[in-house]
């Protein structure tokens, strides 16, 4: 996509903003919609738009896949381990109650973080999956679709 | 009495998604299909935007609208771009089984709850202990960051496994090239770089 000059300055200015906009549905999530898997596709979804737009190769430098290879496990982990947090501070799996000093607190601690577990867990499995399919794409001709 | 704004939102949006789903049987140019399935699910999340799904609406135009519509377009790429032209024999039984069952569907809704309605079967069992539970306990505003969190941390925990297990089975499949094609390309680099 060399030539298409406004989809690459637009996308340039509007990454930045769906990258934080995806932070904010992270971390809001308690608050406003959203959470965990939003925010993981809408992050995924600017770096996708990153991708086609620059370059397979040049997103692939910014977020290299052994790199994805470990996120992918890694907020299932986060998750599973939070649970297990639980049961080592003398509570049940998953009881965030213990977490903390108060139990709402620990409420509080126990949801941010399976939520960014889940969150990184789908943004990195979205653009594995899109990694894995671009990476045995052949150009097509803009002609030939 | 004059139809109030949302149900005019609904009707011209649930039209448009007809419409789309109509051309998408129709159009045999698969990069159009593509795009039409793009906008079916942006359309769909413009209808749940009305339902106050917003949570659903955004994962739905990020997925259904963003991510999917590359992913097809990317296996558009790897296989061919024109589907082929289907018999149209035999329609009527299956034309007539759907009809039957929409009917059916459609009388089935008339027995179900008004849409919100506070004393519908499915919002008095556990929901009232999580409504001011998500307040008192958890004292987080969304409650449905609180049921999908904390109640309801089995299941997330296992929506999460299924997507990481999708994600591993993609890379299984897809994720290396084999040494076939890979030896092909690099002939085609060497022949490329001589000529």
């Amino acid at each position: 996509m060399r030539h298409h000059l406004v989809l690459r300055v637009v996308s340039k200015l509007l990454i930045p903003f769906m990258l934080l906009f995806a932070l904010y549905v992270q971390f809001h999530g308690d608050f406003g919609p959203g959470g965990g898997f939003q925010a993981g596709v809408i992050f995924a979804a600017a770096f996708i738009l990153y991708a086609l737009v620059f370059g397979i190769d040049h997103a692939r430098e910014v977020l290299p896949e052994r790199v994805l290879r470990y996120l992918v496990p890694a907020g299932l982990a986060l998750y599973t381990l939070t649970g297990f947090a639980g049961i080592v501070l003398g509570g049940k799996y998953l009881d965030y109650d213990v977490l903390g000093s108060t139990p709402t607190a620990g409420q509080h601690l126990g949801i941010l973080l399976v939520e960014f577990g889940v969150g990184v867990t789908v943004s990195a499995v979205m653009v594995t999956v899109f990694f894995a399919y671009a990476g045995r794409t052949r150009d097509v001709d803009e002609e030939d679709w | 009495m004059a139809p109030d704004m949302v149900t005019v939102i609904d009707l011209v949006l649930l039209a448009l998604l007809c419409a789309t789903a109509i051309a998408i049987i129709l159009v045999r140019q698969l990069f159009a299909v593509a795009m039409l399935t793009g906008a079916f699910s942006m359309l769909s999340a413009g209808l749940l935007v009305t339902l106050d799904a917003v949570d659903v609406a955004f994962t739905e135009a990020a997925v259904g609208a963003g991510v999917s519509t590359v992913l097809l377009l990317g296996t558009l790429a790897l296989t061919q771009r024109r589907s082929e032209e289907t018999r149209r024999r035999g329609t009527a039984p299956a034309l007539l089984a759907v009809i039957l069952t929409g009917c059916a569907l459609v009388y089935a809704t008339t027995d179900m709850p008004g849409f919100g309605d506070p004393g519908a079967p499915g919002f008095r069992h556990v929901v009232p202990e999580y409504i001011s539970g998500s307040e008192t306990d958890i004292g987080v505003p969304n409650i449905v960051t609180s049921v999908l969190a904390s109640y309801r941390g089995y299941d997330t925990l296992g929506e999460v496994a299924v997507i990481f297990t999708a994600g591993i089975g993609v890379l299984l499949l897809l994720g290396r090239r084999r040494e076939d094609e890979i030896q092909d390309e690099a002939r085609r680099s060497d022949s490329g770089g001589e000529g």
